[in-house]
């Protein structure tokens, strides 16, 4: 009996009752989705939806169009790669938008030029103290740093007051967006210097957010930190009863969210040249419905950041088909909500039907 | 007092005025396997919950691997070597089998804090060999927890507590839950346990279970610990005699 291996023969096995990962269904639905903006284009407009058309052009794709398709999602997806991790832990950051301009504020605020065009800069902050023209690495880590400082209390409320993250991060939402408003008075805080425009320029906020895609999807499979990102959002008394310290783990994942955030707002504010105060409104949402749509279970423990990479694509292919096909932006924020809602459900029933047959 | 793995002197709980637990004096030896029996609200568990700093006692001494402890905690009294199967399962459902045997212990191959890279590859081996020593069948192991079977899940819980070079194993109810092939397959992994010679503690309310897989049952009533017999000087009827109230007194083990 002792020889006996832990091989094929357990209790109620079924070789098919393998695991299927979540990404592929996503994948999945993203081509489809293409396919469908591709045949509709053809039908209806006699035109290619990802094809290259023209003739004066020599390539395959129009890559005009998968640019844009990723990079309008590449902000919103580096606050959705933080996202995701907060909700595989059974949590949920509304304060990300809020973050995001309040942290667009304050470190645009350090990465003003002195003189515009030979006269000293009208919407400069610091110029009476001096803080102008600095290397580009001073607003990068002052964002860095406000970053950190909102995940941190969003993390010690939620671990220590234990109230729900629901309540903990609206109330940050609300608050960062006051500070934003309260930074420079209402007032848009321009004219960065050149170093710092170029973290925004061209592809750069894609290949920020690649990179960071891959470097959590890594940390999320390889690392203790993403191994007991699944072990609280699925079972979060097993995990104290483990000797995993729930309390700083937390703590540490919103203040990842934050980081993370953050960047987006450097991001943003150096790709649009200017931070406003109403930057970043309903971005959380946005990273949600990513992460959602990427297969990311609102209820912890299950997920990937290569999914919600997936997801944020399909929202794109979504964006950009609508351009494409001529039709208004309010038709896209109708789909959007039916699409969210619609991936959550169909979510369930495969999770229902799983149950079923286990 | 060499060879004895867990000893308890008048451990005693008391929940305001409940008295759950009243001079419990225990004893298990290397490589025994000691059932404890006992009517709904005995205190078998609450004994359980005290040894394994669950819960903090009110009173009384407990010697473990021949030292006198003072647990604080679960985690304290785990990482001493006494590994507990809950009733409620505390395993992470979304996670494979590697994952949730190491969980909270993982190996890893650099230390980066929280950030520590994973021996992955060696806890897959460790679980290989783990569930081999205790003939645990588990079809797959990447396989999440949420796809296995009530059976599955508790063989990957026990498979957990010798993984760990346990001095003491506990298990509350394994089979409580489980339907009767699964129930064998726990019994059969109980027994390798035995040829192992890994001591155990089993409450268990089925009789047969308790005959086939114990050397001495300890029965508890009202708090109290009635009746301590070696198997085969003791039968079905004698011990449900002692649950019941039937018979009364501590009947002593003439060791």
């Amino acid at each position: 009996m002792a020889q006996t291996s832990h091989g094929v023969g357990g209790v109620g096995y079924d070789a098919k009752k393998r695991a299927w990962p979540a990404e592929i269904n996503v994948f999945l639905a993203l081509v489809i989705l293409v396919v469908v903006f591709e045949l509709i284009g053809r039908i209806f407009l006699g035109d290619s939806f990802l094809f290259n058309t023209r003739s004066d052009v020599s390539a395959i794709f129009n890559e005009a169009r998968l640019q844009i398709i990723i990079l309008q999602v590449s902000i919103v997806g580096i606050i959705a790669i933080g996202v995701t991790q907060v909700i595989i832990t059974g949590g949920i950051d509304l304060s990300s938008g809020s973050i995001v301009g309040a942290t667009a504020m304050i470190a645009m605020s350090f990465a003003q030029v002195a003189t515009v065009n030979g006269n000293p800069n009208p919407k400069a902050m610091f110029l009476a103290q001096g803080w102008t023209d600095l290397p580009v690495i001073v607003p990068v880590l002052v964002a860095i740093g406000c970053g950190l400082f909102a995940g941190l209390v969003n993390g010690a409320l939620i671990a220590y007051t234990r109230i729900p993250p629901f309540i903990a991060t609206l109330g940050m939402m609300v608050t960062a967006r006051g500070i934003a408003k309260w930074w420079s008075k209402g007032q848009p805080i321009s004219f960065p210097t050149e170093s710092f425009a170029g973290i925004g320029k061209g592809l750069m906020p894609v290949i920020i957010f690649l990179s960071l895609a891959v470097l959590f999807q890594l940390i999320m499979t390889y690392t203790r930190y993403g191994k007991h990102c699944y072990a609280i959002g699925s079972n979060e008394d097993a995990a104290r009863m483990s000797g995993i310290k729930i309390a700083n783990h937390k703590i540490l994942v919103y203040v990842i969210a934050g980081v993370l955030a953050a960047l987006a707002a450097v991001v943003l504010s150096s790709k649009n040249l200017t931070a406003q105060s109403g930057m970043g409104v309903m971005y959380e949402l946005d990273a949600i419905a990513m992460a959602v749509i990427g297969g990311v279970s609102l209820s912890g423990g299950r997920g990937s950041i290569v999914g919600t990479v997936i997801g944020s694509l399909i929202f794109g292919v979504i964006i950009s088909g609508f351009t494409f096909l001529r039709l208004d932006a309010y038709y896209q924020e109708m789909v959007k909500g039916v699409i969210i809602v619609g991936a959550v459900v169909l979510d369930q029933w495969r999770q229902r039907l799983r149950a079923m047959r286990a | 007092m060499a060879d004895i793995v867990l000893k308890t002197e008048n451990l005693t709980k008391r929940y305001g005025g409940v008295h759950a637990l009243e001079g419990a004096n225990f004893e298990l030896r290397k490589g025994e396997h000691v059932a404890i029996m006992g009517d709904n609200g005995a205190g078998k568990s609450t004994f359980v919950r005290q040894i394994t700093a669950v819960e903090q006692r009110t009173d009384g001494k407990i010697w473990f691997d021949g030292k006198e402890v003072n647990f604080t905690g679960p985690i304290a009294a785990r990482e001493a070597g006494i590994e507990t199967v809950f009733q409620n399962l505390a395993l992470a459902d979304d996670l494979d089998v590697p994952s949730n045997l190491f969980l909270g212990r993982e190996k890893v191959l650099f230390n980066l804090g929280p950030f520590s890279i994973l021996d992955r590859k060696y806890m897959r081996k460790a679980t290989e060999a783990a569930l081999v020593r205790t003939a645990v069948k588990i079809p797959n192991l990447s396989n999440t927890i949420r796809h296995m079977s009530g059976g599955q899940r508790q063989c990957v819980a026990i498979a957990r507590t010798a993984t760990f070079a346990s001095k003491l194993i506990i298990m509350d109810e394994p089979t409580a839950a489980l339907g009767v092939q699964e129930t064998a397959q726990v019994e059969n992994i109980i027994r390798t346990l035995k040829d192992n010679g890994e001591p155990l503690i089993l409450i268990s309310h089925n009789m047969r279970q308790v005959f086939d897989l114990c050397d001495r049952i300890v029965v508890f009533r009202r708090g109290r610990i009635v009746a301590n017999l070696r198997k085969q000087d003791t039968d079905g009827n004698d011990i449900v005699s002692y649950i019941t109230g039937a018979k009364t007194g501590e009947a002593e083990l003439a060791a």
